[in-house]
């Protein structure tokens, strides 16, 4: 048995818009089977994630069998999760399941070009199941805590890059750096949308 | 004083018993490493030491180090340190070379640790259940777990008491994100000693056998930052599903499938929290204790944190 199949890849915790922004996609390695990599905007790589938000809409937008699309929504935006003949199990769960509903997805990140210049980011599942509304907001807090902490390192290293002095003991990111080089977007903007996550948390609290 | 000449220092210290050499020679081997050579100081010790133990002609397990200290099994966390241990013997198990004098396992109220005493030692044997202090056993590690090696200049002392000895027990919490094959409603050779579990129908070591039912699930335990693997016995397996293993048998019995089991219980479990505690076997935690983080969270001091960045 290789390395890789020993070391399972970790799901990594994204909100949709970070998510949607993760065009750029890489191996590490020649090999044909080498994992691939989507690049987050804020400085860390993805070849899973895990994602918790309402089911909103289902369609089967296959020509000839069945390939199933299902809208995800979570307080930033919303993930397109795609499964057909290769993930049967998670596409019966699209078929099946009446929308709205909480449901938990495990996938891999996917990019398609529909047009020139155009990068779409998708989830493809490898489980989706029914969930409740205490799972999606632990989910939700999880995830503003996963992508602070990536915030914070990228900050970091962002401040060492700029001081000369520190340049040389200066710790390395290659995600960061990958980042910088791959995106216009600052992550600043991903910060704001975990505010505006955690921000409707409280708000759905303050409800009777 | 500068580190290459603490670290030269170390490693006179080390030799001096066996070898005529001063101090500055070992600094200046080390310096040509370190500063021309641009040499790692860990690296450069390491390959300095070894150029001594060449010419004294001894093994690494020769040197009694810079004085070894008492420690615990939980305080093992690095390779190729000197430590004294207070521990009884739980195992011994069959050594698989020559070489190997007795292999097993040592415990102490903080955990476990696997031992090895080498054939060429010549060291009194160890019982087990015995319960021994043992000066100058040196750290290893071998894909993240940790063992001592006892050696030549080890000293045992068997003590008249008894000692408890705690579990290596580890807690991880996450979502559940997969449950791998070979979970659900299984079947296990029903040979004595064996219960390995049956790929359609037949035992790897017994051939075609009657199986006998179990309950089980291998999951993944997942937090965003690692993956644990998790085993739930059919104990744990009933308790987290509310599926036991008789209805396990007869849901399977009315679809004439055992795979709706497995189906059933990804259903109930999947996607998840869970914080779950038990001893570690390998990469797998077994679910001793399992909680369902259904309760409400705090987004509170994080929307503080998130805010004041």
């Amino acid at each position: 048995m290789s390395q890789a199949q020993l070391t399972r890849e970790v799901a990594r915790r994204v909100f949709a818009s970070e998510f949607n922004d993760s065009t750029y996609t890489f191996k590490e390695s020649d090999d044909e089977r080498a994992p691939n990599y989507a690049l987050l905007p804020t400085g860390d790589r993805a070849n899973r994630v895990f994602v918790v938000g309402t089911l909103t809409e289902t369609e089967d937008v296959g020509d000839e069998s069945e390939y199933w699309r299902g809208r995800v929504v979570d307080p930033t935006g919303t993930f397109f999760v795609y499964a057909g003949q290769y993930q049967p199990e998670a596409a019966s769960v699209l078929r099946e399941t009446e929308p709205p509903a909480y449901v938990a997805v495990v996938g891999k990140p996917r990019t398609y070009e529909p047009e020139e210049g155009t990068i779409n980011v998708s989830v493809r599942p490898e489980t989706i199941a029914v969930v409740d509304d205490a799972t999606r907001d632990r989910w939700v807090v999880e995830t503003a805590e996963r992508t602070l902490e990536r915030i914070e390192a990228f900050e970091e290293w962002e401040a060492e890059q700029a001081d000369p002095e520190g340049a040389s003991t200066a710790s390395s990111n290659e995600y960061a750096l990958m980042a910088r080089e791959r995106y216009d977007s600052p992550v600043e903007n991903y910060r704001r949308d975990v505010i505006q996550a955690l921000e409707s948390l409280e708000e759905t609290e303050a409800t009777p | 004083m500068s580190d290459v000449r603490q670290h030269a220092e170390d490693i006179h210290e080390q030799f001096s018993d066996h070898l005529d050499v001063d101090v500055e020679d070992v600094e200046g081997r080390l310096t040509t490493l370190v500063d021309e050579y641009k040499v790692p100081i860990d690296e450069a010790r390491r390959s300095v030491t070894n150029h001594y133990l060449d010419e004294a002609g001894l093994e690494r397990d020769d040197l009694a180090g810079s004085a070894s200290q008492e420690a615990s099994v939980e305080d093992v966390d690095e390779p190729e340190q000197w430590i004294d241990l207070t521990a009884k013997v739980i195992e011994l198990w069959e050594p698989r070379s020559d070489s190997i004098a007795q292999v097993g396992l040592l415990g102490d109220p903080t955990g476990t640790i696997k031992f090895t005493k080498w054939a060429k030692s010549d060291l009194p044997a160890l019982e087990e259940g015995g319960v021994y202090r043992l000066r100058n056993v040196v750290t290893d590690e071998y894909q993240g777990r940790y063992s001592v090696k006892l050696n030549s200049t080890t000293v045992i002392e068997e003590l008249d008491e008894d000692l408890e000895v705690g579990n290596d027990t580890s807690e991880v919490e996450g979502a559940l994100v997969d449950m791998q094959s070979g979970s659900g409603l299984i079947k296990r050779c029903p040979h004595e000693d064996c219960t390995r579990v049956l790929q359609n129908g037949r035992c790897s070591e017994h051939g075609e056998v009657e199986g006998e039912f179990d309950l089980r699930i291998k999951g993944v335990v997942d937090d965003g930052i690692d993956a644990h693997e998790v085993i739930f016995d059919k104990e744990a397996t009933e308790a987290l599903t509310g599926i036991s293993l008789e209805e396990a048998k007869e849901m399977a019995m009315d679809a004439l499938d055992t795979t709706v089991v497995a189906d059933e219980i990804a259903e109930k479990i999947l996607g998840t929290y869970y914080r779950i505690e038990g001893p570690t076997f390998g990469r797998y935690v077994l679910a001793d204790d399992v909680e369902e983080l259904d309760g409400p969270v705090d987004a509170e001091e994080l929307l503080i944190k998130a805010r004041s960045m």
